[in-house]
């Protein structure tokens, strides 16, 4: 007969087993989809470019030397290049802004919604997601169709009189503001709203009763109170913004480039494919660097509740 | 307790508030008057969805009138955002801001007034010592018990120096023990500060205890206005008389009138004299009211008599239903002694004597 100590470690070794078996999926999918892809750019980018694209077998760092220097064609020195620089920067920049101009126009949407009746939000939050139906393309198309020169913007201004040239708005940061602006929106305003809708409204009115006023209100009460939704909607919209490539392709033109136009670059005509995966790894790292910093900057305070 | 006449803090005007349009429009106040005294305690008691919250919320200016006027001390705060009113509110669930420490909180309304550093930290001091609540100035609002928010709540709304403190069902979240102790609590800053407190609260003990006068409210109107006293031994009306401790409620007709009391001659055919609400028309048939306490059981005849139906024993007093000749029902309370029983057993034929001064006349 077992002992019973054999039966408990029995029990034991089968409980480790199954937990694995019902663990598997799960692993396999995180090894799969994220970790894996991300050592094959890993490896690709200390690969020496081929001809035609794809990568040839032969341990290069010039991928990664690439990302700030350039290989003089003649003498094979490297010296320090900034065109790749200034892209990140402008990226950078950009997407900071997109981050500003949606928690702007954001918050007091997000304010608007929370602040209905229980019924009415679901239709103001339902209309906020529509955009999301219609294919990134085409909204941003549409865009273009607006602000073009012979577009409805310019149009409906000529016509007024109040212009008498078009404004030349298409191929700008500003038409690229306009464009990323609208696309990342609704990934401010949702996670704005969710925070707001938590509010107890009693501590807005306790905060007029204490002789705060609209502003102060806003400055002292709600904005730390919303603090959880202005870090997540931020993120939301500064990651994807840093890497996008659909608007700045149609909205920027080929001379206002940002770093997801970069990479495409390097993988299409370019046919770096190191370079466009040492690209894409130092994306990671500054969105990674940006976060870090972020949250700790954000998040010291106000960490208590949320 | 006579009626001094002093200054009034408050005085509402013939108040309206009108929720909802066309259809669905509810009056949460029906045309509302009071005048709140200088340095009273002033109770607002009522059932939920009585108005005394919307009366309240008016007066701390969360909400504005649809009609009338509220005057502090004489001038007109009706139209004036909560933020330009020298008023300020303890809420019912608090409302600290998880934000910010106990000392934080506290000192939010002396920052927005414009106040030096300096004396904002004196007077959060002050405070903090007035709620006994020194040690905890650094903490959470959420690292705190619900008595110390509760505390912590009170000495926010202070801390400016209101020339009114509204407090809007505060005890209610507190356990009984906790809100007896902040019972005598709320007294005793009421008094060490002289400010006036308008007090909301459903619970009617609680009022009884704590106010120096009442306003008892029942769907948008108030019903009555007096002292504790006056709000029980002489209820108005068959509300007040219900809302506030146990009643019995008689049938009578109205045989004479004179020098504020009436001659009431009730169904068993007995005369008692009566006091008359304020406000009572003449008719053949009113309502009058005794306390379970007035009234007293006798094996002999009484004013009343019937039979005992059911006895309840209480520890300090014993109920003893009684199911009148008149098919009514009466109830008696009886001080218990250590002898043993109340004297009376279930099916005994009894009479009831209504003491000189235990009956009221309703004017309803």
């Amino acid at each position: 007969m077992e002992s019973a100590e054999q039966v408990a470690k029995d029990a034991e070794r089968r409980e480790i087993r199954d937990r694995w078996l019902l663990s598997a999926p799960a692993l396999i999918i995180i090894f799969l989809a994220a970790t894996g892809p991300l050592l094959i750019v890993v490896v690709y980018s200390f690969l020496t470019p081929g001809p035609y694209g794809d990568v040839v077998w032969k341990f290069s760092t010039d991928g990664w030397l690439s990302v700030l220097m350039q290989r003089d064609i003649f003498d094979d020195t490297l010296a320090f290049a900034d065109a790749h620089l200034s892209i990140f920067w402008r990226s950078a920049k950009l997407s900071f802004m997109t981050t500003i101009l949606t928690l702007l126009f954001g918050f007091p949407t997000a304010y608007f919604i929370a602040t209905r009746p229980a019924r009415q939000r679901d239709i103001w939050l339902f209309l906020i997601t529509i955009p999301f139906w219609t294919n990134l393309l085409i909204r941003t198309f549409a865009i273009q169709e607006v602000i073009r020169n012979e577009g409805i913007a310019n149009t409906v201004l000529i016509k007024l009189g109040i212009i008498s040239q078009p404004i030349q708005m298409m191929f700008t940061d500003f038409a690229l503001m306009v464009g990323m602006t609208y696309v990342y929106l609704p990934l401010m305003v949702l996670p704005l709203y969710a925070s707001m809708e938590k509010i107890d409204f009693r501590l807005v009115e306790a905060g007029y009763d204490l002789y705060a006023n609209r502003f102060q209100v806003l400055r002292r009460v709600i904005i730390p109170l919303v603090k959880p939704g202005i870090i997540a909607g931020s993120i939301l919209v500064f990651i994807p913004a840093l890497g996008a490539y659909v608007t700045p392709r149609v909205l920027g033109g080929s001379k206002n480039m940002m770093l997801g136009n970069l990479i495409e670059l390097q993988f299409g005509q370019g046919r770096n494919w190191p370079l466009g995966s040492a690209l894409s790894l130092s994306l990671m790292a500054i969105v990674m660097v940006a976060l870090l910093l972020y949250v700790r900057a954000v998040g010291r305070r106000g960490g208590a509740h949320g | 307790m006579p009626e001094q006449p002093g200054r009034s803090a408050i005085e509402v005007r013939g108040v309206r508030k009108v929720f909802g349009t066309g259809e669905s429009q509810v009056a949460a106040l029906d045309t509302v008057s009071v005048s709140i005294r200088e340095n009273e305690f002033f109770t607002l008691l009522g059932p939920s969805g009585c108005g005394k919250t919307t009366l309240l919320r008016l007066i701390a200016g969360f909400d504005f009138p649809s009609a009338g006027e509220i005057l502090l001390h004489g001038q007109d705060i009706a139209p004036l955002p909560p933020f330009k009113r020298p008023v300020n509110t303890v809420f019912q669930n608090y409302a600290l801001f998880p934000h910010m420490t106990v000392a934080e909180n506290i000192g939010f309304g002396l920052e927005m007034l414009g106040k030096p550093k300096a004396e904002v930290k004196a007077r959060v001091a002050e405070m903090l010592k007035l709620v006994k609540m020194e040690a905890l100035s650094n903490r959470r609002t959420s690292q705190i018990s619900g008595g110390q928010q509760q505390r912590v709540a009170l000495a926010r709304a202070l801390a400016p120096q209101p020339k009114v403190l509204l407090l809007d069902e505060p005890l209610s979240a507190l356990d009984f023990k906790l809100r007896k102790e902040m019972q005598i609590e709320l007294k005793r800053l009421q008094h060490e500060t002289g400010i006036t407190f308008i007090f909301v609260t459903h619970d009617q003990e609680e009022a009884l205890t704590m106010s120096d006068r009442i306003a008892v409210m029942s769907s948008g109107k108030i019903l009555q206005v007096g002292t504790p006293w006056d709000i029980y031994d002489k209820p108005a009306e068959r509300f007040v008389a219900d809302f506030i401790g146990e009643t019995n409620f008689l049938t009578a007709a109205i045989t004479g009138m004179g020098n504020g009391k009436a001659r009431a001659t009730l169904k068993s055919g007995a005369t008692i004299d009566a006091t008359v609400a304020e406000g009572f028309q003449p008719k053949d048939n009113a309502t009058v009211v005794v306390r379970p306490e007035h009234a007293k059981l006798t094996s002999g005849k009484g004013d009343l008599s019937g039979t005992v139906e059911n006895i309840v024993y209480f520890g300090t007093d014993t109920h003893i239903h009684v199911r009148l000749d008149s098919s009514e029902t009466f109830t008696v309370r009886q001080q218990n002694t250590r002898s043993a029983g109340c004297g009376f057993e279930r099916g005994d034929k009894v009479g009831i004597s209504i003491g000189n001064d235990a009956a009221q006349v309703l004017r309803d």
